[in-house]
């Protein structure tokens, strides 16, 4: 039986970790997921989870105590954001070459400088190559569902991954939204309990962990890690799955909302896909052919996916709440890019880099990026395709709209 | 763990261990550093009096002890440091050179 | 329970050879000691700090530790020994562990006094019950040879090199046991190798067997970063000790104690003497007799903490 309920994307995700009662959390207070230790640790003082939480000194610190507690065979859990999750940039690496399947939850927010407490995606875009897998959710359901379907992920023997459960900080995370919780024994039968065969507290089986590996042993120690995120696809599919028998809802790679007959869409991530979503409605309404998809799965990216999605249309906007500075777009534009580098060659693509810093993005906003995409196609050019939406900028005054 | 055991370099990445974990322990005993050696400690149990200095500050165990007593070298893995031979105030461990080895054989 | 030499020895040794540290190396003998003081059969988890302990003592496919191990990174090794007891203590809360584990962390002084500060200070101040054992080489010496917070005033490093300009390293010695003692936790001690290994086996076995948070330095030789003989360990133990360059002391509870005054205090010269990375200062008396006054005053501080 589910519970309805009102809760915060914070504490969404303090609830499914006090349901999952994992041995050890880790973690160390940083805006906006501070909440999320906040909420655990009342939930450790009252006695409602077994979990021995460690209130560690720094991120770096709170990554290490995971890997630590993780080797030594217990679920182990943490949440972060922004320059938390930029100290522990080192431990990420670390994690996933370990194989170890620590579950993060990841508060989206800027990284410094400046110091920005708001949204965008720049934190854990940057962490994107650190190994591991990447959840992205759009509300407070999917943060909470996502957080219960990462264990079952990083867990699973064919996989023995890490996973971030990523959400937009304050849009997602201290929005207070209607919300279906799961009953706590529904939840624990979910994840089911956690044995891993080895680990560094076997009495009599002692391991050795965290090698220094000459070249004859390196990448083969990396080519084995890749395989557990080439891995992790099916078995994502395959959690959902079981999710959406427990619970009616639905999840995939990505969201593909009124793609069938589309001739343009966007591509996003996060809490903006519910504003896109109203753009696409008000467009469908005009007549216009304009679809939408959300990344749920950023890594592995769902490259093959994207690209059968995206047959047909005629232009397409990558946005990017995230500036990477390569001067060619954003991460999300490079990756849909490259998947289209064997898939259609007609496709007007462009980048937008958005919403940075918490940067308001509006119905209006999405519906300029679509009425560019139709001049777009009216010219048969994406030129310039490096786009920026809402900043404000001396040279375009239709920019200056997005403030 | 046996030495037939041990993982080789170019092993394909589907049969090495996930995270560089070995399972077991002690496996650096089937890595001889004995090689290492210039000189060499020749012992000389005659003259040992078991104050155990040598094995204590022994930093590769390399002194080999059988119910309690010293018994020798384990040049499988001595480094040839001295440390041993200087510590020894029974004169019972001599620091043999290469060129003193060559010329008259070591115990070795 | 006093100190049995001849039955310690004849436990089984926990670190096994074939590692590759260099030739006269004294951090294994530092591990080889606190091990041994572990009481047979009983199980440990054994972390280190990148360095050269760990670098060569754990080369794959080849593990010299007989315990289980971990090593992550340079400036973390007290945090993830943290994330492994709190893991322990929750397997014993629940019983899904049966077994006592003990947890032991080693790293340098680069990555105790330097990099791994925060992280130590972190695990001490909330009291995980582990010994940290700080082998003091008094520089980077698995990159090279590089001045940290531990080495000595006008050592000469490879950061730090003495010229025409330079004396070497310009600052004093942090003084991390201090620190450590200030944190008021448990067990604190400073040893350093001696012939019968009575010191640093005592002090390992209070550490080991003191429920909560110990710290432990001992003072480690580097024949290639400090120049001089490999054979020379013990002796140069003994003459930093006996100059009271690096007392023998340990804090319980807030007392100091101080186990050993050496009846004769041999002058600074001696220790600086058998060493080549103090070369460049021993035609320069001055500099050699404010080195002593340094040594004299921390010498006086010592014994007054320790009601001497």
């Amino acid at each position: 039986m589910a519970v309805r309920d009102k809760r915060s994307g914070n504490e969404a995700v303090g609830i499914a970790m006090r349901q999952m009662n994992p041995g050890v959390v880790a973690a160390f207070p940083i805006t906006p997921s501070t909440e999320v230790p906040q909420y655990f640790s009342g939930y450790a003082a009252n006695g409602e989870v077994d979990t021995e939480f460690v209130p560690v000194e720094s991120e770096h610190s709170a990554m290490s105590a995971c890997i630590g507690a993780s080797y030594a065979g217990v679920r182990a859990m943490t949440a972060t954001s922004s320059n938390g999750l930029a100290l522990m940039w080192e431990m990420l690496y670390i994690a996933s070459s370990d194989r170890l399947p620590i579950v993060m939850a990841v508060v989206n927010r800027a990284l410094s400088g400046p110091i920005s407490i708001h949204n965008d995606h720049a934190d854990s875009m940057g962490a994107r190559d650190a190994g591991w897998v990447q959840l992205y959710g759009e509300n407070n359901q999917e943060a909470y569902d996502n957080e219960i379907m990462a264990v079952c992920v990083a867990e699973h023997p064919d996989v023995e991954l890490p996973v971030m459960n990523c959400y937009d900080g304050f849009i997602t995370s201290h929005s207070v939204e209607n919300i279906e919780l799961l009953e706590d024994d529904a939840v624990r039968d979910f994840v089911g309990e956690y044995r891993p065969g080895h680990h560094l507290l076997n009495p009599g089986a002692p391991m050795s962990a965290g090698p220094l590996d000459m070249p004859g042993y390196y990448f083969e120690h990396k080519r084995s890690q890749a395989e557990g995120m080439i891995c992790a696809k099916k078995v994502i599919l395959e959690t959902a799955d079981r999710f959406y028998e427990l619970t009616g809802r639905r999840y995939g790679l990505f969201e593909a909302y009124q793609m069938d007959d589309a001739e343009m869409a966007v591509i996003l991530i996060g809490s903006s896909a519910g504003t896109a979503k109203e753009a696409v409605k008000r467009l469908r309404r005009e007549g216009v052919k304009a679809g939408l998809i959300k990344i749920r799965v950023f890594r592995p990216f769902p490259a093959e996916e994207i690209k059968e999605a995206l047959k047909g249309l005629r232009a397409v906007a990558v946005m990017d709440k995230s500036e990477g500075f390569s001067t060619h777009g954003g991460p999300l534009f490079h990756e849909v890019s490259s998947a289209l580098y064997y898939g259609d060659k007609d496709l007007l693509l462009c980048s937008y880099i958005y919403g940075l810093g918490g940067r308001d993005v509006r119905v209006e906003d999405i519906l300029q990026v679509f009425k560019s995409l139709s001049d777009d196609i009216a010219r048969g050019s994406a030129e310039p395709y490096c786009r920026y939406l809402g900043v404000t900028d001396k040279e375009k005054e239709e920019a200056a709209d997005g403030i | 763990m046996k030495e037939q055991d041990l993982i080789q370099p170019f092993t394909p990445w589907q049969d090495t261990t996930r995270g560089g974990n070995i399972y077991g322990s002690g496996s650096s005993k089937y890595y001889r550093t004995g090689g290492w050696r210039v000189d060499t400690p020749q012992f000389e149990a005659a003259r040992c009096v078991n104050c155990m200095r040598c094995f204590l500050l022994c930093p590769d165990g390399s002194i080999a002890l059988e119910d309690g007593q010293v018994t020798g070298i384990h040049y499988d893995y001595c480094k040839g440091c001295g440390i041993c031979s200087e510590v020894c105030n029974a004169g019972a461990i001599h620091m043999m050179s290469r060129q003193e080895e060559s010329a008259h054989g070591s115990e070795r | 329970m006093a100190y049995n030499m001849k039955n310690t020895v004849q436990k089984p040794e926990r670190l096994s050879p074939g590692h590759r540290m260099c030739a006269g190396c004294a951090a294994p003998v530092v591990v080889r000691t606190v091990l041994r003081a572990l009481e047979e059969g009983d199980e440990a988890v054994i972390t280190s700090a990148t360095g050269c302990l760990e670098v060569s003592t754990f080369i794959y496919p080849y593990t010299s530790w007989k315990d289980s191990f971990i090593h992550s990174a340079f400036e973390n090794a007290s945090a993830t020994t943290a994330g492994i007891e709190a893991a322990y203590r929750y397997k014993k809360k629940m019983g899904l562990l049966e077994k006592d584990y003990k947890f032991i962390t080693f790293g340098g002084d680069g990555g105790t006094y330097d990099i791994g500060l925060q992280s130590l200070s972190g695990a001490m101040e909330r009291g995980h019950d582990m010994v940290y054992v700080c082998y003091d080489n008094g520089a980077y010496m698995n990159t090279g040879i590089q001045r940290s917070s531990a080495t000595p005033r006008y050592a000469d490093t490879t950061t730090t090199p003495s010229g025409t300009q330079s004396l070497g390293k310009g600052q004093p010695r942090k003084d991390i046991t201090g620190i450590m003692a200030a944190h008021r936790i448990p067990y604190t001690a400073q040893s350093a190798l001696t012939a019968n290994m009575k010191d640093l086996y005592e002090k390992s076995q209070k550490a080991i067997y003191t429920q909560g948070p110990a710290f432990l330095n001992v003072l480690a030789p580097c024949p290639r970063g400090w120049r001089y003989d490999t054979p020379k360990l013990l002796e140069i133990s003994k003459i930093a000790v006996d100059t009271c360059y690096w007392p023998l002391f340990e804090v319980e509870g807030g007392v100091y104690t101080l186990n050993y005054q050496p009846k004769n205090k041999r002058p600074i010269s001696d220790w600086l003497e058998i060493q080549g990375r103090f070369r460049h200062i021993l035609k320069k008396p001055e500099i050699v007799e404010e080195i002593q006054k340094e040594v004299d005053e921390r010498w006086k501080e010592l014994l007054k903490l320790s009601g001497n």
